[in-house]
């Protein structure tokens, strides 16, 4: 029986809510994983941050150019109909509302819609790349993330303790155990894994959940 | 008016101590490593210039480009948004003992930063950043009803960039993705020196193909076949070569 959902399968999750024809940031990394499981009939537009709209999968090994690579500095591949621009056109797509979607990964997600996901704390190089803009204007931002840390501790909080990407920006939470909304400042059950129960779930859970109506079963395929 | 430089050495003799140079290139697509080398080996051969503050979205990978520049010494200041990446040793290093400033600034609040800077507006407000340590110490001011940073323009003295054809004029085109900060750099640089793959006469680039238009290039140098910093990593490649 599976206990929790792994990788994969969350990414498998979060691809189905895209639509046919979404222009769709994915953060790098886990989220990238996401570009894979799109829905027959459905094709999304995948946007990077160094200035690719509509690019494709990654080059067989040997066949990389690398004037050709996505914001995680990996090699992808043209399609038809791919556009180019600079950075402040990039951003522009970003901020100014045009993106449909953004899939970020998170170090913790508040009940508020706080989003931290770029700094654990003072040691070590700070970096943040793209994730504070992209939490700004696509019209959902969206999270994947293991619902626990490796600790057992919960990433969904009521307060985020680590530095913020960005405040009350995050609008869905697709996890190892559930789909939670942020609605209203509060944490909203939309599916949960069958057979873990409620108060089992919200044990690993660091702020309330809410079940306004019918929790959906989260149902995958093996991956 | 021909703005064709007749070497690298010509692109960065008037870089001088303690300017500000912004660096094009997302990782190594786009990276200026030819004129990064030739900045390099004037600087071993003259100690100059030095106490620099780059401007770029990374910190350098390995021992070639940005980041051999940094290993010799020669940057004071970064300004960049992401300085981790596979191989950053050489940043990382000097900036854990305190040897080297950084400023943080999110991704596309740099690239507006710098288009600003080209286009003559000398602050702005963004939503990026709001409520965050990244925005401390910043104006904040309410529009519609949302809260939004105000940040300044970034201008800087040289640009040093890569594009792919260039014509005498200084028209750019560029390849791919190899893009990104190259052409807001160009406008934001007092003088922008740009190594381009090849030099074509005026009419050599369809109008309606400029990326780059000539009034932001000081000058255009040849480098006919260009290295890319993940191939020079893959090999090993650290620049300048140890004597043997």
């Amino acid at each position: 029986m599976t206990a929790k959902l792994n990788a994969t399968q969350i990414a498998w999750r979060a691809a189905q809510d895209i639509a046919d024809g979404a222009y769709v940031n994915l953060g790098i990394g886990f989220p990238e994983m996401v570009a894979r499981f799109q829905p027959p009939g459905r094709q999304a537009i995948f946007h990077t941050e160094n200035g690719i709209l509509g690019f494709g999968e990654a080059p067989p090994p040997g066949e990389e150019d690398w004037d050709l690579i996505n914001a995680g500095k990996k090699a992808v591949t043209l399609k038809p109909g791919t556009a180019f621009f600079h950075h402040a056109d990039s951003f522009a797509m970003v901020r100014g509302g045009h993106l449909d979607v953004a899939i970020l990964g998170a170090y913790e997600v508040a009940e508020t819609g706080d989003l931290a996901n770029w700094s654990t704390g003072p040691k070590g190089v700070p970096a943040v790349g793209g994730a504070m803009d992209l939490v700004h204007g696509a019209k959902r931002v969206a999270v994947i993330t293991e619902h626990v840390t490796k600790d057992g501790k919960p990433k969904l909080v009521k307060r985020c303790s680590l530095p913020l990407t960005g405040v009350g920006c995050v609008t869905r939470i697709y996890t190892s155990l559930a789909v939670i909304d942020v609605e209203g400042g509060r944490f909203v059950l939309r599916e949960k894994l069958p057979a873990l129960g409620l108060s089992d779930l919200q044990a690993l859970t660091g702020a309330d959940l809410h079940v306004p109506g019918p929790v959906a079963d989260l149902v995958v395929p093996e991956l | 008016m021909d703005k064709t430089l007749p070497d690298l050495a010509a692109a960065v003799a008037g870089i001088e101590d303690g300017m500000t140079v912004m660096i094009g290139g997302f990782g190594g697509s786009g990276a200026p490593i030819e004129l990064i080398h030739a900045l390099i080996d004037r600087f071993r051969a003259t100690g100059a210039p030095k106490n620099l503050t780059v401007i770029n979205n990374n910190a350098g990978n390995g021992h070639v480009g940005l980041a051999a520049l940094i290993e010799q010494g020669m940057v004071r200041k970064l300004i960049c948004s992401f300085p981790r990446s596979a191989d950053p040793v050489v940043f990382t290093e000097l900036y854990l003992a305190g040897k080297i400033e950084l400023e943080l600034v999110p991704q596309g609040t740099l690239a507006e930063r710098i288009r600003a800077g080209g286009a003559g507006i000398p602050a702005f407000y963004t939503p990026t950043s709001f409520g965050t340590d990244l925005a401390k110490g910043k104006p904040v001011a309410e529009f519609d009803g949302r809260c939004y940073v105000q940040e300044r323009w970034l201008k800087a003295d040289i640009a040093l960039v890569k594009a792919d054809v260039g014509d005498t004029l200084g028209n750019l085109t560029y390849r791919m993705a190899a893009r990104n900060f190259n052409p807001l750099m160009c406008m934001a640089a007092a003088r922008a020196y740009v190594q381009v793959t090849r030099i074509v006469a005026p009419g050599g680039i369809d109008p309606e193909a400029v990326v780059t238009p000539g009034i932001f290039v000081a000058g255009v140098v040849a480098v006919p076949n260009p290295a890319q910093e993940e191939d020079l990593n893959r090999a090993g490649a650290v620049y300048p070569e140890k004597a043997a």
